[in-house]
């Protein structure tokens, strides 16, 4: 197959082939120095460890009320106060839609449209 | 394409940039996808906050020729918000993976977008009247006490502000158990496949409840597991046929009309690899991240770590071009798989009449290369580059060796600032760009 690397000044393109040629190409070099640093890296990348991580994507939590606390702990609301609240309407009388507030929308418009 | 004028060199300028200044971007605001629509007119972005934001470019002002109509917002909506898998206890984010546009049919646009699980058919409409004049409700929608009303009236419409709202349609959920990465529309224009990393799905439009299992790579014991499926796509003239590509570089293309279940491949696309070359990174720099047909169909371009080839769909054993994107980035390979730069998805797309094709780079450089005169070049999305009308500046990265002047070493790349994401206007010199957070338009130069 035909290659089109980005345009290079010709004279610089035949030092660098002559380099290359002397010494190990470039990949592996990259590759030495991984196991170097990771000697305890697994031989194939692609084996099934490293594809089951990708499939997991996203982050794990122990259930729905930790993500829940977490969704919060993000958006930095205050943690309710221990004090009476003037707008709990449950624990008088059942509640109805209309009393419950408004769910407040907590996304904001992108930047884009700005 | 050196910009150095003359015969069919594009000269491409600044044209818009939209977004925020400030360097701290929101996670929200990372743009995760960029689609023109049919004509042109529309282009759509999708973030990492699952929101949805379209541009429309206003008609071109026969007095101004000397550039194309700009890009302004239209519409913007929410398409998709986080949430909780309670089987897995895993977050499902509201990322919005691919907009793909349905081809205009009446006066509404469709456009479907998808997170990693779920597809929406999004209607975006225009009102520009509204009706005046009830007989039991006031104007700001409170009920009348009925005992008021004396007389009997017809409401009519009245000229309103433009408003666009966008609603959605249809909710194509609970199909794929692993992560979508891609969505294609038939040529039909009445089914649409979904593919996520071990299956693909065909839809009907108009059928939610429902989905076909066309393609299915779930091995028995998932210890065996070898490869995913990166990416996907619809021939853009053959309704029965479609290509996907996997993490092992290869790309395969199915015809529907030969099973329900195309587990078998009609084609193979391989490039046979030299072992001796091989590496630990063969492998990850091989899978491919994006593919795309030609508007001719008879091309498919993929796009893997460090290049972009060009397939004949007619020649399975090896691409008829290739491109190097970044090859001064082989010798990185280390830092780059310590820093995950390595996993990086780039895009790519073809212009208008296919002979041009465009990815882009890091240090929010994009590369473009002619197919016919072979010549490459490299372009910067900056907002030191925003005079409208001013050609942009090639760039080059000095691989090794003696830098020139302007020119800017490997080094000194800034590996955070990514361009994944760009898209051609179907029949115009008209680019979208997208950094981190910020989208930028540019086109050529008019005389």
């Amino acid at each position: 197959p035909k290659c089109f690397p980005g345009a290079q000044n010709p004279a610089e393109d035949l030092e660098d082939t002559q380099e290359k040629d002397k010494s190990i190409p470039p990949e592996r070099a990259e590759e030495a120095k991984l196991k170097a640093k990771y000697p305890n890296l697994g031989q194939k990348p692609g084996g099934s460890d490293f594809l089951m991580k990708r499939l997991q994507k996203g982050q794990k939590y122990f259930d729905s009320g930790d993500y829940n606390m977490a969704k919060a702990k993000m958006k930095n609301k205050q943690l309710p106060s221990a004090g009476p609240d003037k707008n709990l309407v449950t624990g008088d009388h059942i509640p109805t839609p209309q009393d419950l507030p408004q769910r407040k929308s907590s996304l904001v418009t992108s930047k884009l449209a700005g | 394409m050196a910009g150095a004028g003359g015969g069919n060199d594009i000269q491409w300028c600044f044209s818009q940039v939209k977004g925020a200044v400030d360097d701290d971007v929101a996670e929200a605001d990372i743009i995760s996808t960029v689609e023109f629509n049919h004509s042109g007119e529309l282009l759509a972005t999708g973030d990492k906050g699952g929101r949805v934001v379209i541009f429309q470019q206003e008609q071109e002002n026969k007095t101004q020729s000397h550039s194309r109509g700009e890009y302004n917002v239209y519409s913007t909506f929410q398409s998709h918000e986080p949430e909780f898998d309670y089987l897995k206890s895993l977050e499902i984010e509201e990322k919005i993976n691919k907009i793909r546009w349905l081809p205009q049919k009446n006066a509404a646009q469709f456009l479907l977008s998808t997170n990693d699980k779920t597809i929406k058919l999004w209607k975006i409409s225009e009102r520009d009247k509204r009706p005046e004049g009830y007989n039991l409700k006031e104007e700001d929608g409170r009920y009348r006490d009925p005992t008021t009303v004396t007389t009997l009236r017809v409401p009519v419409f009245r000229p309103m502000d433009l408003m666009v709202e966008a609603s959605p349609r249809r909710i194509f959920a609970n199909a794929h158990t692993y992560h979508i990465n891609s969505i294609s529309i038939n040529s039909d224009y009445e089914t649409y496949l979904s593919a996520d990393d071990l299956r693909i799905n065909l839809w009907h439009l108009e059928i939610t409840d429902r989905s076909f299992n066309i393609v299915d790579i779930k091995p028995a014991n998932m210890e065996e597991l070898t490869e995913v499926i990166t990416a996907a796509e619809f021939h853009p003239n053959s309704c029965s046929t479609f290509v996907y590509s996997s993490s092992k570089g290869t790309i395969r293309l199915c015809d529907m009309r030969a099973s329900a279940l195309c587990d078998r491949h009609s084609k193979l696309f391989e490039e046979p690899e030299d072992p001796s070359n091989r590496s630990f990174f063969s492998e990850i720099i091989s899978s491919i991240s994006d593919v795309k047909f030609s508007h001719s169909g008879r091309y498919m371009m993929t796009r893997d770590y460090l290049s972009v080839k060009i397939w004949d769909l007619n020649m399975e054993n090896r691409p008829v071009e290739t491109y190097q994107v970044h090859e001064y980035l082989r010798s990185k390979l280390c830092s780059l798989y310590e820093n995950d730069c390595i996993f990086d998805k780039f895009e790519c797309c073809w212009n208008g009449s296919d002979s041009i094709v465009m990815t882009g780079s890091y240090n929010n450089f994009f590369r473009m290369f002619d197919r016919n005169s072979k010549r490459d070049i490299t372009l910067e999305a900056s907002r030191e580059n925003n005079k409208p009308r001013t050609v942009l500046k090639p760039r080059k990265v000095c691989a090794s060796g003696k830098r020139k002047k302007d020119e800017i070493s490997v080094d000194s790349l800034d590996f955070n600032k990514k361009i994944l994401h760009t898209a051609w206007h179907p029949k115009e010199n008209i680019i979208a760009v997208a950094t981190t957070n910020n989208l930028y338009i540019f086109q050529d130069k008019m005389n």
